[in-house]
Formats: C-alpha cells, structure tokens, sequence
C-alpha cells in the first residue's frame, strides 16, 4: 500500500499513531513522520488511520500495476 | 465532471513534462475529471514519482529506505511514461515535445512541471570532490545517506535555509559534529527574516551546530587524492570536514525551454492565474499551462507593483497542478484561478515550523502566544499594517485562524484574544534585506517575489 499525508493539513492530533503505530509516528514529539509504503499486512490499520483523521490529511493509493511497475523497473536496472 | 468534456473539442493527447509532484498530480486530476485521451509523462528521472521533503528528514536519518518514497496514484493513470530521458526542445508550431534521445511527443495540450535543480557549488573541480553533495532527488540523498553511515568527522553544511537547516539537524539526530555556513546573519534570514532567524539560531546552537554567521564558504578543499579534506572560510578561518552538503537554494529547469516563444527565464515560466503560459510578448498561449516550483504568477492577494510569485513548496505544486489540470479540459467560463494561499511546513531541531501566507514581503513581525521558554509560539508578519504572513513553531493548530487574518488582510498587529493571551512582545522589525541588497541565503529563500 502506498500513503501520503498533506503535513499541511495535519494538526498533529496523532489519531493515525494510535491507529497504526509502526506507520505514524511523530519525530522529537511534534513533528509527524510516516512511512509511505506500509507492508501489506498493515493494511487494515492504515486504513483505520486514514479515516480516524480528523481532517483527511491522509491519502492512500489505489493498487495500479502499470504504476508498480516503473518502481520495479529500476529496482532490475539497478 | 466528466459530462462536462465536449467530445469536439476535447483534447486527444496531453503531454506533461516533468513527473515529479506537480506532473502526477495534474496527470491524476485529469483522469479524475474525465480526461480519456492520450497522456504521456516525460521525466528525465528513471523513478516513478516521489515525494522530496523525507529527503532532506527521515531519509537521512534512516527511518525511511529511499525506494519507500514513490507517491501513491489515486486512480488508473493509463499513461504512457518516458522516464529517464530529458525534454530537450519544445516545438510550439508542431505541437511537439522533442526528447534528448530523439523521441518526440505530440500534444493538444501541453503541462510544463520541470521545477528545479540543486544550485551546484560554483567550482566544478571542488564540487567533484568525494564527500561533496547536494540534496534534491533520490540519487543525491542515496549518496548523502551512505557517507552519513560512514560517521564522518565532521559535515560541513554550505547555506542556512530550509534545505540546509534540516541536514544539520539530522546530523545532531546521528550524533555527527556539524558546521553550518550562512552569509546572511541568521539561519533562515532569507524565508522567515532575520528577527525569527535568530531564535532559530539560538536553537540550533543549543542543538549543538557549530553555527558561523555572515560568512561564506571560499573554497573546498581536496586532500590530494580526490577527497575532501576541509573549507575555508571569509573570516580567514578553515573548517576541516569529510562531508560538505552544498544547500544553496534551486534553479529552474527552463533551459528546454528557452528557444520556444514562452515568457520564461532563469526565474521560471510566467503564466496567469489560470496557469496559462505567456509568450514572449506577453499574450496567453492558449494550450500550454504552467505548475508547481517552475511557475511564476500574478497572486491576487500577493501582487505588490505588479510582481510576480514563484512559491517552491510541496503545497503549491499540489494545487497549480490540479487547477491547471482542471482549466486545461474546461470551457473559460469554468476556469479556476490560482489563488492559492502559500503554505509549508518543516521539520528541524525538534521543532514543526508550519507556514501560511507570505513572510518574505513583511516589514513587521510580532511573537504572539508564546509558551514553554519559546519552545512554542507564533510569529504574525505585517506589511505596512496589514497581516501577511503566521509562521508557528511547534503550534500548527493555531495556524487556520491566522490564515483567515492573512486572507482578510487584518489589521496589523492583530488584536488577538487580548484579555487572555497577551502579546508577548511589541512589533519589531521582520528583519528582511532592503530591496536592491543581495538576498540573506542567495535562492535558498522558498516563496520568492521577484520583480
Ligand atoms: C530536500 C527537499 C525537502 C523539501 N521539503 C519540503 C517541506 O518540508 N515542505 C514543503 O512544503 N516543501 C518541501 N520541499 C519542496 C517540494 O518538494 C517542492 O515544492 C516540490 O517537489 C515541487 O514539485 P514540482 O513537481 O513542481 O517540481 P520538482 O519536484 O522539482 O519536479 C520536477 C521534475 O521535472 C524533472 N525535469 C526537469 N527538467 C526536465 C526536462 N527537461 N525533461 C524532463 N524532466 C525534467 C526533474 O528532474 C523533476 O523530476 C522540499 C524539497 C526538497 C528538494
Ligand atoms: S491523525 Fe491526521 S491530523 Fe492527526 S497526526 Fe495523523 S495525519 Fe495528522
């Protein structure tokens, strides 16, 4: 799965570090750090995260293989 | 909104250039607004798109592997994707994009998001010393990272904006010794104005950055075998250093571009506020539009003696993207303007420093709410008496009531909650270089007004 969050938008309120905590995490205690591409099987802990937000600063992606593929691309080229 | 494209004249083919932030955002609005045609994106990377700002934080600090950072697609792009080769040439008449290897692509509409580069140390035989970088794209903070784990002596940082001020503080986060060089008299002088910087300042010395002010880096020195040895310095002093981050702000990706008919130059595209490209005589070129670090525009509320805005944040790329976007598959009677209110945040020395509005053309700054020994507050900039600008420190959540005083232009100093939370000092001098003098951190300042 693949995440981005508008630190903008985000009002450190931390609901997303409760939801997912090895995903959501806030740095020094203030500034909210994440990781983008989650394993699979926090999937449904994302999920809740993105929508315990209080303001939709969370986006996740859809699953799209010709995307995908471009990452994986470089990873064979080196 | 798909109901709303004309199949007559609905665009067939759209071409963006640059497939970064701006690009991918403005390739997922057009799909998400009902583009069904050809869309391609040429971007001189071999990546797929990726976020910066981890660049210069948790890539460095580790946290994050730099293959982690691809942005996420909210729908099916069904694109076709050039990556790895650069535009080189725009044929206006054609319709065309020609690329370095000699492929072209034609368009009906054309999105240009080529955004910016690193400003590279100005010696090249200094800057190919081993240990020398810069931080803009994955390769540069892949290579940044590694000479990080290598526990370097000591990491020379050439520049005290955002970019530079950040690497430092992931330095201290690794326990590495650090020097950070600024010609102007405080770190972040050239974004948040001299009065903010030095509170900064105070900050990063207590973090432990060997801070040298009003000095300039002279020349970096190699040890004979190709690595870098040290620097010097303009008050005669040398620094010896195995890494020197080179943080000397961006510039544009528009050299593709300078043999096309566009109003563009080493400040950026210009464009109206429909994100529409002007041409060298000023007129709107009706299918070229304009986004993200690379655009210059006229901000209706930001429009001082008819100069022009170029903000390079993460916030901005987003929402030009996805006006330009829009206006690029409506009739002009539903165009949106670009108003968008600038806005970024960061990330250093423990602290989240959020952004709205435009600091860099105040004259005043008041510190308001300030709390915990100045470990939270926020700073109201004003021009001649009315609100431009919060920038808070670790208190982002008051920043939406500032953005209202900003948007209303309010009264400055603002009148606020003046029983309870009084103002913890009076308005002082924003600190800000007078117009006409050299800018604090040459181009390293993030919302520029240039005339
Ligand atoms: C290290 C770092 C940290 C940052 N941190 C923050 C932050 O904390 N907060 C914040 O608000 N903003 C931050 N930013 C700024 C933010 O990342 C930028 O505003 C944003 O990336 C702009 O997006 P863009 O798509 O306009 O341009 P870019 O991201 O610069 O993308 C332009 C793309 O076009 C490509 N290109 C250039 N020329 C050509 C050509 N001729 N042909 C094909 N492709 C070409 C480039 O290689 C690049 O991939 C940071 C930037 C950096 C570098
Ligand atoms: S829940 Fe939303 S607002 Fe709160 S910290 Fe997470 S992203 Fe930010």
């Amino acid at each position: 799965m693949r995440v981005v969050v508008d630190l903008n938008r985000c009002q450190s309120y931390g609901q997303c570090c409760y939801a997912a905590p090895t995903v959501f995490r806030f740095h020094n205690g203030e500034s909210l750090e994440y990781n983008y591409a989650p394993e699979d099987d926090l999937d449904e802990q994302v999920l809740r995260a993105a929508k315990a937000c209080p303001v939709q600063a969370i986006s996740i992606g859809i699953e799209d293989e010709a995307y995908e593929a471009l990452e994986q691309k470089v990873q064979q080229h080196g | 909104m798909a109901n709303r494209i004309d199949e007559v004249t609905a665009p067939r083919r759209i071409v963006i250039v640059g497939a970064s932030l701006a690009g991918l955002r403005a390739a997922e609005t057009l799909r998400l607004e009902g583009f069904s045609g050809q869309l391609t994106l040429i971007g001189d990377e071999p990546y797929p798109p990726y976020d910066r700002p981890p660049l210069s934080k948790q890539v460095l600090s580790g946290w994050l592997p730099v293959d982690h950072i691809t942005l996420p697609v909210q729908v099916k792009l069904d694109a076709r994707w050039l990556l790895g080769v650069p535009a080189k040439r725009l044929d206006m008449l054609k319709r065309q994009v020609v690329l370095a290897d000699g492929q072209t692509a034609d368009f009906d509409y054309l999105l240009i998001a080529t955004g910016t580069r690193a400003r590279p140390w100005p010696d090249a035989d200094e800057a190919a010393l081993e240990g020398v970088c810069s931080v803009r794209n994955r390769d540069d903070a892949s290579k940044l990272y590694k000479l990080l784990s290598q526990k370097p002596q000591r990491v020379l940082v050439v520049g005290g904006g955002f970019i530079g001020s950040e690497v430092a503080s992931v330095c201290r986060d690794l326990g590495l010794e650090v020097t950070l060089a600024e010609r102007g008299p405080a770190p972040l002088g050239g974004a948040l104005g001299t009065t903010i910087g030095s509170i900064v300042a105070r900050e990063q010395r207590k973090y432990g950055v060997d801070l040298r002010v009003n000095t300039v880096v002279t020349a970096l020195e190699g040890n004979g075998q190709g690595r870098l040895r040290g620097a010097q310095l303009s008050d005669g002093s040398t620094v010896e250093a195995d890494v020197a981050v080179i943080a000397l702000g961006a510039l544009r990706n528009v050299e593709w571009l300078f043999k096309a008919n566009l109003s563009a130059d080493e400040r950026g595209v210009v464009c109206d506020t429909y994100c529409r490209a002007l041409d060298n005589k000023g007129d709107v070129v009706e299918n070229i539009f304009v986004a993200g670090d690379i655009a210059r525009w006229p901000h209706p509320l930001f429009h001082y003696e008819e100069e022009l805005l170029a903000v390079e944040h993460w916030g901005n790329a987003i929402d030009q993207a996805e006006t330009a976007a829009h206006n690029m598959l409506n009739p002009s009677f539903d165009y949106r303007p670009h108003t968008h209110m600038p806005n970024f945040w960061s990330s250093m020395f423990g602290a989240s420093i959020k952004s709205v509005g435009l600091p860099t053309v105040a004259d005043q700054v008041v510190i308001t709410q300030a709390s915990f020994g100045m470990r939270r507050f926020t700073a109201v900039y004003g021009r001649q008496g009315k609100v431009v600008a919060a920038v808070s420190f670790n208190a982002g959540q008051m920043l939406p009531s500032y953005q209202t005083l900003v948007e209303q232009s309010a009264p400055f100093p603002p009148d606020l909650h003046a029983s309870d939370q009084p103002q913890t000092f009076a308005p002082q001098s924003a600190g800000f270089p007078h117009a006409g003098h050299p800018k604090y951190d040459t181009g390293a300042e993030p919302n520029m007004v240039t005339p």
